[in-house]
């Protein structure tokens, strides 16, 4: 596996010689404003996340349920620009701590595939990942993203053919992202018995596709008890409608939503740590 | 077969990387490739096909007849052929998609079918062939259009579907859309998405246009049996743009008819309220299709606006987008104000109400027709205007007789 300087693999490499998983966490930029949101996302990285996700909003998040909707709303009513999610990574890449960011596809075509790349390298960003962009249909992304080592991270589902697993798997750089339920993104009280196979079919065709490629699951965890379920199967345990509920919940007062946060990352931490 | 205008194997139009393709997240991915066999299966199977037209026939009342509408063509000064999809069952052209798709479903062992809706036009029709096939239905309705069409959510719900308003971002066809693909990612192993028009991701594009294209081709052999010629040339309204495609299918390959898709002009292209999407709009994806799309600077989608709920779409089908790039139609805006005056046209010279989204093509001939004085031009009627007399009852001042007895 390739790793470039800011890429999510060193501190997935860390993670694992601490013989633990990643915790991945997840904000959408602009909520509950940019600023807020930048303190928001260095919040949780003082308190123990590995990896951030920054959201993109987007005016049509199919993949989305109701609680990352209603922040990217938020973000999108407050007028919320392209460079603004930009500005976002390059503050929180700053602390260190590599940054992805998620974001549907419309955007970064209309911004200029190539355009986008250099300015998320610009910022300091570890690459970018895409949930409605499969790699058959991703040619150009590919090819601005090797060109600057950026990661790119393509999603597998429980649904996937172990045929188009391999064909993700090898397309990837920094690791892959397993949708372990099938329906949109969201908390869920319990954890899916989908997750286990497909990490296990993921697995197999990395051995042979991307060896040492890692594994993150987004499956809904809420809370540490689920992380350390997820860590016990997969290199990364991902963390994105929690973190936002936390937000949601303390609307208009940001130190209360930001020791939400804080509490709620140590939490699963220390869950990706049991 | 107009084979240089199809899409290729991955749903390419006008080339790979082109309009088209399949942006869609990968949980969706084997439900569409699953559906994609499906349909390519079907379509070389005689039961399938069999099944498919005699429903057409003895349900749907398809062939719809060619019109030739001669008070209308004295108006307009060039001659005049409609193409009475109006007169389909549930009223437009839609029950062809539906029942090709619902015929589909039963076929691969699904037993709901899940649709989203506009004007309701589609819905309606999910509902009817799902009630035919004894199939679950569920249809996702912006909240803004089941108030604008009341009327066929009613219908709907008499159908035997369960209709869900859609609260989320616009509230309307987009916003349905967004919403029937969140039900779908989490009920693709039993359930099949009825898509309404020809866009979104691959194979929809083409699996609708293969429903639909009896438009174009009954309308052709019409043309030939009624003249011994082809139209000069022929219109459509385009929203998504299912009708439409359905008729320039059959002509494609007659470079001398002349292809007109007449989009929502709305309160006029330059106030920016409007669903010109090829006219006015630019090169985006949406809906998991590369095509023209009203987006702002950042590739946010913009909100349409159009008097007719089935045109208000801010995105368009990717073979239209392929056609519009390439010169082979063009792709012309009508406003609110000259689609309503051509639903009273209509009306008062031939005595037939259109939808107000057929009512745009009425009206966008009106207009071409002043450089083609007696040519004639086929239109397709691919809807009826009952659905939509509230619209004319408050634009018009319809409702209160003030008539006085002579």
């Amino acid at each position: 596996m390739s790793t470039s300087v800011n890429g999510v693999g060193i501190a997935y490499e860390k993670a694992r010689a601490d013989g633990r998983a990643a915790l991945v966490g997840y904000l959408p930029a602009g909520f509950p404003t940019v600023e807020g949101g930048i303190d928001a996302l260095k919040a949780m990285v003082d308190a123990g996340c590995d990896v951030i996700e920054i959201g993109l909003p987007y005016s049509d998040p199919v993949m989305d349920g109701p609680t990352i909707q209603a922040a990217a709303q938020q973000a999108l009513d407050g007028g919320i620009r392209t460079t603004d999610v930009l500005r976002t990574v390059e503050a929180v890449a700053a602390t260190g701590t590599p940054t992805l960011i998620m974001t549907y596809w419309n955007p970064v075509e209309r911004f200029g595939v190539d355009r986008f790349a250099q300015a998320l390298y610009d910022a300091g960003g570890a690459g970018l990942i895409t949930p409605d962009l499969t790699p058959d249909f991703a040619p150009e992304w590919v090819e601005a993203a090797d060109a600057r080592g950026l990661d790119k991270v393509f999603l597998v589902a429980p649904s996937s053919t172990d045929e188009r697993i391999a064909m993700t798997t090898a397309a990837c750089r920094g690791f892959v992202y397993a949708t372990a339920v099938m329906g949109v993104t969201g908390a869920r009280a319990a954890t899916s018995d989908l997750a286990g196979p497909l990490v296990a079919r993921t697995k197999r065709a990395i051995e042979s596709s991307a060896p040492g490629l890692p594994v993150g699951v987004g499956i809904g965890v809420s809370n540490g008890a689920q992380a350390a379920e997820v860590a016990s199967y997969a290199d990364g345990v991902i963390v994105g409608s929690a973190f936002v509920r936390a937000l949601l919940d303390h609307p208009g007062d940001l130190p209360a939503g930001r020791r939400a946060l804080t509490a709620l990352t140590e939490d699963l931490a220390q869950g990706v740590r049991a | 077969m107009s084979q240089g205008y199809d899409a290729d194997e991955h749903g390419w139009y006008g080339g790979a990387g082109g309009f088209g393709g399949r942006f869609m997240p990968e949980a969706l991915i084997a439900a569409l490739d699953e559906l994609e066999v499906a349909w390519q299966k079907a379509m070389l199977d005689p039961t399938f096909l069999h099944e498919f037209e005699s429903l057409l026939q003895n349900y749907a009342g398809v062939p719809s007849m060619l019109y030739e509408a001669h008070r209308l063509s004295d108006h307009v000064g060039a001659r005049i052929l409609l193409k009475r999809e109006d007169l389909n069952h549930t009223g437009a052209h839609k029950i062809r998609n539906v029942l090709g798709q619902a015929l589909l479903t039963k076929r691969m062992g699904k037993t709901r079918v899940i649709a989203e809706t506009g004007a309701g036009q589609h819905g309606v029709a999910s509902a009817t062939a799902a009630a035919y096939l004894g199939l679950d239905c569920t249809v996702y309705m912006g909240e803004v259009d089941t108030e604008r069409q009341a009327l066929n959510v009613a219908r709907m719900q008499l159908l035997g579907a369960e209709v869900i308003p859609v609260r989320s971002g616009s509230r309307t066809l987009k916003d349905a859309i967004n919403e029937a693909l969140r039900d779908w990612v989490a009920s693709v192993d039993h359930t099949a998405y009825l898509f309404g028009t020809a866009a979104g991701p691959h194979p929809f594009p083409s699996l609708v246009l293969s429903f639909v294209r009896g438009i174009g081709d009954e309308a052709r052999r019409q043309c030939l049996d009624l003249d011994g010629r082809l139209p000069d040339a022929i219109a459509a309204c385009v929203g998504g743009g299912s009708n439409a495609i359905g008729l320039f299918a059959g002509f494609l390959d007659d470079p001398e008819v002349a292809i007109y898709g007449f989009e929502a002009g709305g309160d006029g292209v330059e106030t920016g309220r409007h669903a010109s999407t090829i006219h006015a709009g630019s090169v985006g994806v949406l809906h998991g299709a590369r095509t023209y799309v009203l987006q702002d600077e950042d590739g946010q989608t913009v909100e349409s606006h159009s008097i007719s709920a089935g045109l208000d779409y801010p995105g368009v089908g990717p073979q239209h987008a392929a056609l519009a790039a390439s010169g082979r139609a063009s792709y012309l805006p009508v406003t609110d104000a000259e689609a309503m005056d051509a639903m009273a046209l209509l009306a008062r010279t031939e005595g037939i109400i259109p939808a107000i989204e057929s009512a745009h093509a009425i009206a966008g001939v009106v207009k071409v027709a002043q450089e083609r004085q007696g040519e004639t031009i086929l239109i397709n009627l691919s809807g009826r205007g009952d659905k939509d007399m509230g619209t004319a009852l408050e634009y018009f001042g319809l409702g209160t007789a003030t008539g006085e007895k002579q």
